[in-house]
């Protein structure tokens, strides 16, 4: 767990937030991080609409961005931890200057690295992950204050004018489910669900 | 046809990076995401230029390998550019999302560290990067020649879409001048 001093903000589960937001979801895409991220999502209940990585530490946000060009008018969700957000600090200034206004990205932040034995990052306790977000350009970030709020502001970036991104400072927990390991059925299933292929 | 667009299209046809435009656009590449390299300035120059195209920098290589391989299962097909050097930074995104997912990640190299370096670090870096492709059984093709560039570059694009494997295309500094001293 966090503790930036600067931060109000009630420490939640990764799990009941994806749950939360998988409940409200139609056709949207949801980008699932490595790890946790992508545990959690597919406990939540799989969609074709649901990307998981197994690899690529780093690469939610971007992946979600190349969706989110290439289809527009759809809503695309991508869930990152906060260790793997920071190996790829820098898509945050190109998801600034693109600016898909139809692009959310949460940020699940507890401060370590709970899949490799819970060491903490080296911004734990120091760096403010929204701060970063907003000087990077990405100026509809903020941190969720508890569930409520991130469901409020869940709702909110789907009408925000440019690019969203949501903290939530998350406990220690590890994934809840086990994403099935079979890259080619995840990316045929995702292409099916963004209706660019029909499956076999 | 007016005066500048047929000097411009004379243009394309005859310069290599010209002839990597016209490519990209036959094949339906519409995103170019790239972190630059000095041999690249005009190709980026050119793409900056054309509409059809959708091309920006991104902070590191693989971001750019992320965006395309979002896009393309999203139905956009893209191709990144970079330098050697860049693509020593890619290992891991090869071997965890383009290569096991099977996306046709379409790259263009510009070759540094050869056929008259001036960089140490350039020159050990090129020497990683076939190594690593062969490692991976990647398609990759080193083009040295004017005249096979459409060609290599046109056949390589179709192979990666139809058998769904990505391919890295190594721009000589036969083909580009490269970058010397002087430069």
């Amino acid at each position: 767990m966090t503790s930036t001093r600067a931060r109000n903000t009630k420490v939640m589960n990764r799990f009941d937030l994806t749950q939360r937001l998988v409940a409200g979801l139609k056709d949207e895409a949801v980008i699932g991080g490595i790890g946790n991220t992508n545990f959690d999502l597919w406990a939540a209940g799989h969609r074709p609409e649901n990307f998981y990585m197994l690899g690529s530490m780093g690469l939610a946000f971007p992946i979600a961005l190349g969706v989110a060009l290439a289809q527009p008018k759809r809503r695309v969700f991508a869930l990152e931890g906060d260790g793997s957000l920071l190996m790829q600090l820098g898509c945050l200034s190109t998801i600034a200057t693109l600016a898909p206004k139809n692009l959310t990205m949460v940020v699940m932040d507890n401060g370590i690295y709970q899949i490799t034995g819970a060491q903490p990052t080296p911004a734990a306790g120091h760096t403010d992950l929204v701060a970063v977000a907003l000087a990077s350009g990405i100026a509809n970030s903020s941190w969720a204050a508890d569930e409520d709020d991130f469901e409020r502001l869940i709702a909110q970036s789907k009408q925000a004018p440019g690019p969203s991104l949501i903290g939530v400072r998350i406990d220690d927990k590890p994934g809840t489910g086990t994403t099935r390991r079979d890259p080619v059925q995840i990316r045929e299933r995702f292409m099916h669900g963004m209706g660019v292929r029909q499956l076999l | 046809m007016a005066a500048a667009e047929q000097a411009s299209s004379q243009k394309t046809a005859t310069t290599w990076h010209g002839i990597v435009l016209q490519t990209l656009k036959r094949n339906e590449i519409k995103l170019v995401p790239y972190v630059p390299d000095r041999v690249l300035t005009t190709l980026i120059k050119d793409l900056h230029a054309d509409p059809y195209f959708t091309t920006f920098p991104t902070a590191r290589e693989e971001e750019a390998v992320g965006i395309v391989s979002g896009a393309w299962m999203a139905g956009t097909r893209g191709a990144v550019l970079m330098q050697t050097s860049g693509f020593a930074t890619l290992a891991n995104v090869l071997a965890s999302l383009a290569v096991p997912y099977q996306i046709p990640l379409i790259m263009f190299v510009s070759e540094r560290g050869t056929l008259g370096e001036f960089n140490y670090g350039q020159a050990l870096v090129c020497r990683t990067m076939r190594p690593v492709l062969d490692s991976l059984a990647m398609e990759h093709h080193t083009i040295t020649r004017l005249d096979e560039l459409e060609f290599i570059a046109d056949r390589s694009i179709k192979q990666a879409v139809t058998t769904q494997a990505p391919v890295a295309l190594i721009l000589s500094p036969l083909l580009t001048g490269g970058k010397t001293f002087d430069k």
